[in-house]
């Protein structure tokens, strides 16, 4: 258990390209934080640099109260589940398990006892003496996180460890990572791209754009007020519809020279409204449906009831107090 | 290609037996040979079935061999073929594994140099540089011994390309979870990069054993004392009879005896040998 540390990191590769710049987090102990952002954002590195296994050209990193920079992964008291896996295939779920803490020195009753916790953990105690390619995906996954738990690190590092499942069982691990987490209060650092994982999922998200923090904050205060326009189109979904002030009459003088932002959620059908949308196409999403559509030359998505009527052009108004306003050039928000 | 076409199937196994005649027939022919006696060999007609002389033919060999050529008995040569063989397989493995895994996982100076520089012995075979490997062997005083017989052998480029492609296949993760499981170096090449490629290091054995059992131009050069004839370069000693014909029934038991070593790695190894070839899952 340890709290964990970035202080101003940064990385830049060999060649002078920076991936990762000024990135400062003050992980809590027992924190679930959540790395967020599209593909080359840095995220995957920044952990890696976490992790041990990229060198970090900037900044510091403490796990506990030790700078870590310069110490290898082995000694840095942490446990990483990998996208693929990356189980040993010759050896059994249980060698798996017990390479880390062997190569420690581990005394073999503790050893045993560990992995049987974490067996019992995971329920995958009927699989300790098969090999990893006698496993389906999910069990992969378990004996994975395993690996992890018996090491009884001061913080795991997940590196998109749900990517290579499917949508169902994405969904059944996932609550299972949030509940061992809870379970064991060990400080987690997750990678993800997936923006709904890092919302059910995060403690805390943090938002990643170009090698940049973009927002850090709880999952509701990201999804409610978003710092920045990539934020907001990048956390919730349908995405937040991001329109020019123009396009929407009626609005206060301060806003009148910005990027006005409507969550499809937040826009409804009225007789009266101020919005005109031209409709182009229409989602049928079960309990909800995702009209798109255009209005005044910017393109408009709203999400309504599935057994509200349909028209060519439907007049729509907004949720009072819905709207998030940007500065146009900086696309930060302005309160 | 599903088809039914009775025609078709009776062409296909008439041309695979064909092949196999191909094949099988000088081996019959050697082993019919090794059955009979001088004489019957060199009367002008060539028997085709096993004649009545088996055990004395072979018997002899074992035991004293043929005198006339100055060659010890078969067992003798055997054995230096079966070590020959051994070493240079184990050590063109050894060297090779060991230079991949330099090459592959370690960012050491003068390292693309250093892969060139093997990449280069590929085009000198022992052939092309057979008067100065001889010379140098030579000097070192390593003539009629193992070492003069095989060190000079043992490098190998090829084999150190298959293990740089087998290793370039393992994940880089797998790497990763070993550094943070605390596998030093050593510990990863033990743990994890030998157990991963031991089907090709089977495969490899027995191409590799076999190079080394079939050497003939280099054992024949470096070679005078009998105790260190091996099997191949023996054959060829017992058929160049000076005053006299070549006892071909000898000549042949050996070449058989000498065919057995081989196919018995080969088909002992078998299952893991295919499996080092066709296997891609890592």
């Amino acid at each position: 258990m340890a709290s964990i540390t970035l202080d101003k990191v940064g990385k830049i590769y060999a060649g002078g390209t920076r991936a990762v710049g000024d990135v400062s987090i003050d992980i809590a102990d027992g924190e679930f934080i959540v790395l967020v952002g599209p593909s080359g954002c840095g995220k995957s590195t920044l952990l890696r640099m976490v992790a041990g296994l990229e060198a970090i050209s900037e900044g510091t990193v403490r796990i506990g109260n030790r700078v870590v920079n310069d110490i290898e992964p082995a000694d840095r008291d942490i446990a990483m589940v990998f996208q693929n896996y990356a189980l040993y295939p010759h050896m059994s779920v249980r060698q798996n398990l017990a390479y880390g803490l062997k190569n420690r020195r581990t005394p073999r009753a503790e050893i045993e006892r560990r992995v049987a916790q974490a067996a019992a953990i995971l329920q995958i105690g009927p699989f300790l003496d098969r090999k990893p390619r006698a496993l389906s995906g999910g069990q992969r996954q378990r004996v994975a996180m395993g690996r992890a738990i018996v090491r009884e690190p001061a913080a795991f590092l997940f590196d998109e460890p749900l990517s290579n499942l499917d949508a169902k069982l994405r969904v059944t691990m996932r609550l299972e990572i949030k509940e061992l987490q809870r379970r064991l209060r060990t400080t987690s650092i997750y990678v993800t791209h997936d923006q709904l994982e890092a919302m059910t999922l995060a403690d805390r998200l943090v938002v990643l754009n170009a090698g940049r923090i973009e927002q850090i904050g709880t999952p509701l205060e990201v999804y409610r007020k978003p710092a920045s326009t990539f934020v907001a189109g990048f956390i919730g979904s349908p995405a937040m519809n991001l329109i020019s002030s123009r396009a929407v009459p009626h609005l206060p003088a301060a806003a009148q020279a910005g990027t006005i932002g409507i969550r499809p959620e937040d826009l409804s059908v009225a007789p009266d409204g101020p919005l005109e949308m031209e409709v182009l196409a229409v989602e049928e999403l079960g309990a909800q449906r995702l009209v798109h559509g255009q209005t005044g030359g910017e393109r408009l998505t709203v999400a309504m009831p599935s057994d509200a009527p349909l028209s060519d052009t439907l007049r729509l108004t907004y949720r009072p107090g819905s709207l998030h306003l940007f500065h146009p050039e900086t696309g930060r928000r302005i309160d | 290609m599903i088809e039914n076409r009775p025609g078709l199937t009776l062409l296909a196994h008439l041309t695979l037996m064909a092949g196999v005649v191909i094949v099988a027939l000088p081996v019959w022919v050697a082993f019919v040979a090794s059955t009979h006696t001088a004489t019957d060999f060199m009367s002008g007609t060539i028997p085709l079935w096993p004649g009545p002389h088996l055990v004395e033919n072979y018997a002899r060999m074992l035991d004293t061999g043929v005198s006339t050529s100055g060659t010890p008995p078969v067992g003798t040569m055997m054995l230096n073929s079966l070590v020959m063989a051994l070493l240079i397989a184990c050590g063109k493995i050894a060297i090779s594994i060991t230079s991949a895994f330099a090459i592959v996982y370690f960012r050491f100076p003068l390292r693309t140099l250093a892969f060139w520089c093997i990449f280069i012995t590929l085009m000198l075979p022992v052939e092309v540089r057979i008067v100065p490997t001889f010379q140098v062997v030579a000097d070192l005083g390593m003539l009629n011994s193992y070492a003069g017989l095989t060190i000079p052998l043992i490098a190998s480029a090829t084999a150190t390309f298959l293990f740089r492609q087998v290793f370039l296949t393992i994940p880089d993760e797998l790497t990763e979870a070993a550094r943070i499981d605390g596998a030093g170096p050593m510990k990863f090449f033990r743990d994890i990069l030998l157990p991963l490629s031991r089907t090709n290091i089977a495969a490899l054995f027995v191409i590799l054993f076999i190079y080394g059992w079939n050497q003939y131009l280099w054992p024949l050069l470096i070679t005078t004392s009998s105790d260190y004839y091996t099997i191949v370069a023996g054959i060829k000693r017992m058929a160049d009879a000076v005053d006299g014909l070549p006892q071909w029934h000898l000549v042949m038991a050996t070449a058989m005896l000498a065919m057995l070593p081989p196919v018995a790695v080969v088909i002992g190894m078998q299952r893991l040998f295919v499996k080092g070839l066709v296997e891609t899952e890592k």
